[in-house]
Formats: C-alpha cells, structure tokens, sequence
C-alpha cells in the first residue's frame, strides 16, 4: 500500500493549476456559476485541454482523441483538477461516455469518422433511447419498433427519461426491430437525427418540479439503413459495452462534497438558540455519516488503484457494492439534512440545476437534494436490481426466476 | 517466520495488499484450518478458558506473536497494517488466545520503551515465550488515558483495572497510570486478579488489582499511550470486519442448504436481498480499516480521526451483521449449539472492548472541530 503519487503527478498537480488560471480563470468560473455555462467558452476550454493532451486519451487521433497509453493516475487528477475549478470539460454524458466508447468498439470506419470527432468538439450532441414506460428494469422487453423499408428504418413507439433530448441533434437507443425472435435477440442498436418530422420530445416534470428529462415519442420517424452499430438483433450486446467502460471514479469526492456541505448546514443552523453542530444527536449523527463517507472515498481509491495497477478480478464486490452503497449513504445525507432545515422543509424546491443538486455551498436546497435523491435507488440499476446483482454475482445466491435469455 | 516485506519497486499509488501481505493472511488461515478445527474451536468454547496453549505455540512459530516487533530485537519488523490485516483473519478465525493484548503490549514497548527495556523485553515477546498483555480499563467504562487513576509512584503500582485481555495468564502487563503513562509490570508480581465469566469465550478476560507492585515506567509512556489506544481500535476494527465477513458467508452457506417451502432458501428474494445489503454494508469498510492503518503507519496527522471512525463505524455494524446473522438462521441460530454466537460474540467484544462507538463518534467529532 502506497498513497503516494509520486513526482511526476505532483508536477502534473502543478502543470495543471497553471493551465487552469489561463483556460479557466476564477472570473469565468464565476460568470458560469452566475449565468451558466456559454456553449462557445465551453468549446475553446475543451480545444485548449485537448490541445494539452488533457482529455480523450483513450481515443485514437484521427478521430479527435489525444492517443494516450492509459494512465488511470493521470485521468484522474486531470478530472479532480477540472472539477475543483468548476472547469466545463465535460460535455453530455451521453455522447464523449456512451456513444463514443460503443462506436470505438463496434462501429464501422465510416460510423467512426462521421460522429467521434464532431461529438468530442461538442458539435454533436447525443441522447439515450433505452427506458420506455413499459421497460424499466426489464429494459429487454422494450416494444419501440424499427422496420426496414427499403433503405430506411422506420421507427415507431415512446421513450422515457430521456436526458438532454431537447437540445440532442442525435439519438442512439435500441429497438425492436426483429418481433419473431427471442426477446434479447431482437434488438437492435441504431442511431438517428433528432430534427425531423415525427420526433416529438416533451418534457417529463419530476417530483421536485424541475425537468431534466422528456419523454420522446416516434411517428414513422425515418434513418438510413446503415445507421445500425453492430448486426440486426445484436443491440443489447452492444448496449452492455458501455457497461465496461463505466467507471465511477468520481464517486467518493462528490459524496464528500455532498458531506461537507451538510456540515456546513449544521454550522450554520441553529437549534434552540444555539449551533445545531454543538448538539449531541447532530455530533453522532455526523460521525456515522463522516465514517461512511470515508468508506465511499475508499471504493472509489480502490478501483483507481485497480486500474491503476492493471489488478481486476480481486476487487468484484468493492464494484458490486458501490451504487447500492452510494445511494443508501445519499439518502442519509439528505436526511439529516432535511432534518436540520426544520421548517424551511415546508417550501417548494427553488429552480433547481445539477449544480444545486450536487455541488456545496450555502444556497444548497434540501429540499430540493430531499427529493431529486429519490431517484438514486430507482435511476441506472434500482437499488432491487443492484441487490440482485450483489446476491448472485457477489454471494453466489440463484438466480431470481427471470425470463430466459 | 514471516519477515518484512521488501519495498515495492514501483512509485504508482497502490491501495491494495501486497503479495507478502496476501500470503500471509493465506498462512494465518492454513495455521486456524490446521491447528482449529471446528469441534476443536467448539470445545475450548464451552470450556471457556479462552486459551490453548498449543494454538498459541504454533501460532508464534509460525511469527504471528512478533509480528511488529523490529527486526533487531527478533521481529518480523512489519507495519501496523500487517498487523491488522492478520487481526481481520484472526476473527474470521474467532481464533482463542492472547493476540490483542500482545500486540498492543509489543507496541506500546517498542514505542515507548528505553533501548533497554526493548532489548529486556521485544525478543521474548516476539518468540510468544513472553506472553503480553495491556491493562487500560478502569471502573466506569473508562479507557482512555485522561481518565486513568491507577498510580505509579516511583516503581510502586496500585489501583485496579479491569477486562484485561488475558490478564491472568501474561507474563507482562504493560499498566496504563494516571497522567496518561505505561508501567511495566511482571505477571507474578500481580496483586490480585479474577477472572471475568467473559462474554466471547474466545478472548478471556480478567480484573487486575495491583497493590503496590514494583514496576518501570515506559519512558516514552504518554506518547505511547496514544499509540495503543490508536493501535487497539484499528486492530478491534479489522477483527471485526474479518468476524463479518465470516458471518455473512456462513450465512450464506446456510441458505443454500435450508430448505422451507419446498425449495432452499436462499431462492427467496427477501433473504437474497438481506444478504446482499448486508455484503454491501461489509465490504466498504475493508477500506476504511486498511485506510486507517495506513495512517497509523504513514500518516500522522490523520491516524486519531481514522481510528475513532473505524472503531465507531467497523464494529457496531459488525454487531449488527452478526445479528442479522442469526435472524437469517432462524431457530437454529438462537440456539448454543449453532456457531454464529462464536462470531457475533466477537464482535460484541469488538464492539464494547476501549469504549463504545458512541465515544469513538464523540471524539471523531472534537478531532473534525465540529
């Protein structure tokens, strides 16, 4: 066990806050933070990190990538850095974390050519067709329709929880487009333009008020043929491949961020005249959730160094055990928060964004963190799938009675 | 006889065990499987003596009594780490003998003794010829070394102090004395002692009344004395896990086996799910007991914080583990016979042994400057 860096990631620490001051001084930062983030200074910062080899290391040059042996160390101080300077590096989650990871594996050259680099310059700009209101966790018995005419598929049916639809300019979701065949065996995975007739996107208002997903519905809408990524019927293969490339190394340090700001609640409220953090119950409360957070950073720094030391298969449950962890340590969090809020818990969420839902600070909304949380146990794998999933991969239980694959 | 590992030839951060570090534990396994068979761990059980004098010869040949002591004085020289991570399969083991108490003996003598007290005492308790032992509880629920009254004044020890692990049975007993200091006492020149009708009956225990024994002070007691306490609860903390995990897998087995319904338990998804959350409580907390060695090891300032929250945090959902444990075992698991109390019993041990998770939350609270 060694927690050491070592010299040449101190020099990249320090490499990095010079270049941080130039490409994304604290008055932008504070101009994001104000009025969001500019879509034009968002693109410059990403050509100059790019330009500094900072970001897509893992993707070949000639298709937009800096072509990097992979440094798991590096990767990550790079991502630390960004995020403690507020730095917009991360463009959708969807395109430069799903997409281009899927293409990379499985697209075909001229699929690769056309839409890896345009996504990673921000051009491209890509949301997610799996859920439908019929398939959540049994996603495999999704019913939206793709047939072949001619040239073209033409798409019918719904999709939920969809993000970013309305400012997406393309889709990749998958589709029923084989209906005699074996429900995992007739999917496919295709992509599509958003800006056509028979698209229609509507926002879907979560519980907390706010939208940060729509729904999308298709009417005949149309794409070429050769807009599949792998064979006919392969599309649930390919939609797992992102599954492997799913690494939430930021895991640890946005809960203790998360932490840190309850803290500072407890601080700064007041219980019967006096500090709640002076309070004996809100002390105790706060160290079992302090040690807790300390487990969190700790499977994040576990699968760093598994990465980092080329060392797999001996960390399995450490993985397994990491949403479900994440979620129910979340869910306390908020509420002790809510708790502390007191009557301030009886008003409405104001606006909220991501960043009010995940970052600090003192204009935090718990009620609004209060209800956005619910979606951790229901949102990518719900909490039942995850226990699933620990039981039979982790602990070697049978499997739950399930349709056959 | 295990010796220190070399140094790692690479820089890159690696918070993993080492293949020295993972052959070990591999040992200690093969020593508990060999030596500690089930009806074997049964019977010293019921006997309730909580010792084997056997165990504990073949466990200090095989270097588990000289695990921290340096080198030069006849040690394996490892890290607080190496320590703890034998503590994880000592209680998957539920191994009966005196580990805990020799092993904070041995560290509060190597941090805090003169060349001559080490060169006196660090040989023969690393051969385990020399069984050690720390007296640190007093009435009270008192553990910590602001609250110690027992009094050394010039080489003469009295007071009582009470659940001292093995206290009866170890040659010496390092006395924790009021001002926050360590004395050296020899085992036969012990007052009085009583043996406790302990709970775990695989760690006995024993109230020492010392009236005016002769004894030498550790030169560097108070600074030492922080050391144990530190030690202890990271070392109560990785016994704990390692109880845990023991309780969880053979939890495991056992629904595998039971049948109710026509069909073996573990089938049903309620007792999948109570298993699966208690794994996902368990494992997280591997990190956060190597974490909390590390610094002990490497990171001073960071060692009291990381051992208040891994002996809070460790040892009372250990406990909660073990109960839940005996829930999924059913009829069977209330009863004397079935082997989970061996294990839940540890834990309590864990648990309640230098003070209480609330305790340990109260000073990881002061040490956060909430």
């Amino acid at each position: 066990m060694d927690l050491e860096y070592g010299p040449e990631y101190d020099a990249l620490r320090d490499e990095l806050r010079a270049f941080l001051a130039e490409a994304w001084p604290e008055s932008q930062r504070d101009h994001a933070a104000a009025h969001g983030i500019d879509p034009q200074a968002q693109r410059a910062f990403i050509a100059a990190a790019l330009e500094r080899k900072y970001l897509y290391c893992a993707i070949p040059t000639k298709y937009g990538g800096s072509e990097q042996p992979f440094d798991a160390l590096r990767e990550s101080i790079i991502a630390e850095s960004f995020n403690a300077a507020g730095a917009p590096w991360r463009l959708g989650a969807q395109g430069v974390g799903m997409i281009v990871p899927t293409l990379l594996e499985a697209g075909t050259e001229w699929q690769k050519e056309k839409f890896i680099p345009s996504t990673l310059r921000g051009e491209f700009v890509w949301c997610q067709g799996y859920s439908e209101p019929g398939a959540g966790s049994d996603l495999a018995s999704l019913r939206s329709t793709a047939r072949l005419e001619s040239d073209e598929w033409v798409i019918n049916g719904h999709k939920v929880w969809t993000s970013d639809a309305a400012d997406a300019n393309y889709m990749f979701g998958m589709f029923r487009t084989e209906p005699d065949a074996p429900k995992h065996g007739g999917i496919s995975y295709l992509l599509m333009e958003m800006d056509q007739p028979g698209m229609d996107v509507r926002p879907l208002r979560q519980i907390n008020g706010a939208t940060h997903f729509y729904e999308v519905f298709f009417s005949d809408v149309r794409t070429p043929a050769d807009w599949i990524v792998g064979a006919r019927g392969q599309g649930w293969q390919i939609g797992r491949i992102n599954l492997k490339h799913e690494r939430n190394l930021g895991g640890g340090s946005l809960t203790r961020n998360r932490f840190d700001s309850l803290v500072d609640l407890a601080r700064s409220t007041r219980i019967d005249g006096r500090p709640a953090i002076e309070r004996d119950d809100v002390r105790q409360r706060l160290a079992a959730l302090d040690a807790k957070v300390r487990c969190c950073e700790t499977l994040t720094l576990r699968q760093l160094s598994s990465a980092a030391n080329d060392e797999q298969a001996d960390d399995v449950l450490a993985t397994l055990v990491n949403k479900l962890y994440n979620t129910d340590l979340g869910e306390e969090i908020v509420q002790t928060g809510y708790d502390l809020i007191g009557d301030r818990g009886l008003e409405a969420p104001k606006d909220s964004t991501w960043t009010t839902i995940s970052g600090g600070g003192p204009d935090a909304d718990w009620v609004d963190r209060f209800l956005f949380q619910l979606a951790g146990a229901i949102a990518a794998g719900s909490s039942n799938i995850q226990r699933n999933v620990i039981g039979e991969r982790g602990l070697g239980l049978p499997r739950d009675l399930r349709s056959p694959r | 006889m295990m010796r220190s590992a070399p140094l790692p030839e690479t820089t890159t951060m690696h918070f993993g065990l080492t293949q020295e570090q993972t052959l070990m534990q591999h040992a200690i396994r093969e020593l508990a499987a060999g030596e500690l068979p089930p009806n074997r761990r049964r019977a010293l059980f019921d006997e309730g003596t909580g010792f084997d004098p056997d165990l504990w010869q073949r466990a200090a040949e095989t270097g588990l009594a000289g695990l921290v002591v340096p080198e030069e004085h006849g040690g394996a020289g490892l890290d607080l780490l190496d320590l703890a991570l034998a503590s994880e399969v000592i209680g998957e083991a539920a191994l009966p003998g005196p580990f805990l108490g020799h092993s904070l003996a041995t560290i509060a003598l190597a941090c805090g003794g003169s060349e001559a007290q080490k060169s006196e005492w660090l040989p023969k308790l690393a051969t385990g010829d020399t069984i050690g032992t720390v007296a640190l509880g007093e009435r009270g629920d008192v553990w910590d070394p602001a609250g110690w009254q027992t009094k050394d004044t010039g080489g003469v020890v009295s007071g009582d102090k009470q659940f001292v692990e093995h206290g009866d049975r170890a040659n010496l007993i390092v006395v924790g004395t009021a001002g926050g200091g360590l004395s050296l006492v020899e085992g036969q020149s012990l007052g009085r002692s009583e043996v406790v009708d302990g709970l775990d009956r695989t760690r006995r225990l024993a109230h020492l009344g010392f009236d005016g024994a002769p004894a030498e002070a550790l030169a560097g007691g108070p600074t030492a004395a922080d050391a144990v306490c530190e030690a202890g609860r990271i070392l109560l903390a990785a016994d704990a896990f390692g109880a845990s995990w023991k309780l969880i897998r053979m939890t495991v087995e056992y629904t595998l086996e039971r049948e109710q319904f026509g069909t073996k338990i573990a089938q049903f998804q309620s007792v999948k799910h109570q298993l699966a959350n208690l794994a996902a409580r368990c494992e997280p907390m591997r990190g956060l007991f190597w974490s909390a060695a590390y610094s002990f090891d490497h990171l001073p300032a960071e060692r009291a914080r990381e051992a208040a929250a891994a002996k809070a945090h460790i040892t009372e959902t250990a406990v909660d583990i073990g109960r839940h444990a005996v829930e999924l075992h059913g009829g069977i698991g209330f009863t004397w016979e079935c082997d989970v109390q061996f294990w839940l019993k540890r834990t309590m041990f864990d648990r309640t042994w230098l003070g209480s998770p609330r305790a340990h939350r109260e000073r990881l609270a002061q040490l956060s400057d909430w």
